[in-house]
């Protein structure tokens, strides 16, 4: 057993767990945070998609027992209802999903990709290394080719990111 | 998932010391995958994530050093490298997905092991993960394998793209011995192939702890790496070509190609470069170059393709970097 203590959504957590327990697990069978999902399991799908210390990350690909002491934000921490983020919205407003067991992860990924962007981090489909002016949809479909929308509800995700991200990241190279 | 202890290093004598019996673990993308598989069991993870090996520096000659854990996210965004090492950023950026390259490590990613089906598969006999007992792609689904350097125990390819890149850079792996030695090996010589042990991907042995990878100082020249795959993006290489080429004026003064997808490691040939320097560019040239890279290429079926693949990516890169115009 490993004890750990990890910071979700601001909230202090003791994990007293086996060290095979991943953080997806722990997140969701042992803190009951079951916003965040298990598709894949293996680091393919995205629907488990946490942010950890400011990174977006698949919670199915690392231990809890190496994140004591980390920074996690799950969906339930990017908003609730009546409060919900920008991205949030975005996706209701967008219609950007179908049967929803993607949109957290896609929703935690957005959140911090809108940041890598604006730190100027280029994509594999950025015409020069300086970072995007602002991300078009090619550059939206590239950065969030980790997460996987079995409905294929793609054109609505790609909408409701293009919508924040064109408050967002439009300016931030000036 | 087998049991295992579990253990956090805190500077690199500890992680070292503990090592003789265990595996390093730092993003973890890759070996908990294959824990979660059972293809990889190890009995005790050590966690190297807080030691102090996340920083890139600027060497006394000019170079790079990039500490093993600097992430891929991060090596690839980089000022130093998106300026100097431009195709390094890219090689980084064509793989995995923004989530993997914010845990992948430098380190880690050089160790990450192939994606042959087989392998993977732990009811089908695979050499690699079980010496002795057999390789299934031979004759099987082989459409990822290998064409060039392969055995009759193992076609399986390195799967990566940085090392890819790194290979083209002529970059060496800093490594800590578990006599606490430090040396440091061209990337060239860290991979190996298949021959009859293909269960050893790399020259590490027990205890080596990888703590940079050095790059010479930046050399003159168009960088270009270009990448192949079934899917647009978040795919491995079906075959990928780095390429730095330098001219001057008509004539081509230096070539440096390593290939991805192609081999059981990153595969460089320095008869194809001899080819090119001193010559000028042309579609002949660049033919005679894909002949002698392909002159032993061995399809086995389903990857028969990836030689007339390789041939017209290879042009086509040339072409690029020659100022030829870009199609093949």
């Amino acid at each position: 057993m490993e004890t750990t203590e990890l910071s979700v959504n601001g909230q202090i957590h003791k994990l007293e767990a086996d060290s095979r327990v991943t953080l997806l697990d722990a997140l969701r069978n042992h803190l009951g945070l079951t916003g965040t999902k298990k598709g894949c399991d293996h680091g393919q799908c995205g629907a488990c998609t946490v942010i950890v210390e400011g990174r977006r990350i698949n919670s199915c690909l690392t231990l809890a027992c190496m994140h004591d002491g980390d920074e996690i934000t799950t969906i339930e921490g990017l908003g609730e209802p009546g409060n919900l983020s920008a991205l949030q919205s975005a996706f209701v407003a967008h219609d950007g999903f179908q049967c929803g067991y993607c949109t957290p992860g896609q929703i935690c990924s957005a959140t911090a990709m809108l940041e890598e962007a604006k730190a100027g981090w280029p994509s594999f489909v950025s015409d020069d290394l300086d970072g995007p002016d602002a991300l078009s949809d090619e550059e939206i479909s590239e950065r969030m080719s980790g997460n996987l929308c079995r409905c294929a509800a793609y054109p609505n995700i790609v909408d409701a990111i293009r919508q924040v991200a064109g408050r967002q990241v439009a300016g931030a190279k000036s | 998932m087998k049991p295992f202890t579990y253990a956090r290093a805190n500077d690199r004598a500890d992680a070292i010391a503990q090592a003789a019996d265990a595996t390093y673990i730092a993003g973890g993308t890759n070996l908990l995958d294959l824990m979660k598989l059972e293809v990889m069991a190890p009995d005790k993870l050590v966690d190297i994530n807080r030691l102090d090996l996340s920083e890139i520096g600027v060497t006394d000659d000019g170079g790079l050093r990039i500490g093993a854990l600097v992430t891929n996210s991060d090596c690839a965004a980089a000022d130093r490298v998106r300026r100097d090492y431009p195709m390094l950023s890219r090689a980084i950026l064509a793989g995995a997905s923004g989530q993997l390259r914010n845990k992948a490590t430098t380190g880690g990613n050089l160790c990450q092991r192939t994606r042959c089906y087989y392998f993977y598969d732990t009811a089908m006999p695979c050499n690699k993960r079980e010496p002795g007992s057999g390789c299934q792609a031979l004759h099987g689904f082989n459409r990822i394998h290998a064409i060039l350097g392969a055995s009759d125990a193992c076609i399986a390819t390195y799967p990566g793209d940085m090392a890819v890149a790194m290979t083209a850079l002529d970059a060496q792996i800093e490594i800590e011995g578990a006599d606490g030695e430090t040396r440091l090996v061209p990337i060239e010589e860290f991979h190996l192939l298949p021959g009859d042990h293909p269960e050893k991907d790399n020259i590490l042995t027990a205890g080596d702890l990888i703590t940079a990878v050095i790059l010479p100082p930046p050399v003159e020249g168009q960088q270009i790496y270009r990448k192949v795959r079934d899917r647009a993006s978040y795919a491995f290489a079906l075959c990928s070509v780095a390429a730095i080429v330098k001219m001057d004026g008509e004539t081509i003064s230096s070539a440096a190609l390593a290939f991805g997808g192609l081999a059981h490691k990153p595969w460089r040939d320095p008869d194809v470069e001899a080819l090119l320097v001193g010559e000028k560019p042309s579609t002949d040239l660049f033919g005679r170059v894909a002949d002698q890279l392909l002159a032993e290429a061995k399809g086995y079926g389903s990857n028969d393709f990836k030689i007339p693949l390789t041939r017209r990516v290879l042009i086509s890169v040339l072409k690029e970097a020659t100022d030829q115009g870009a199609s093949a």
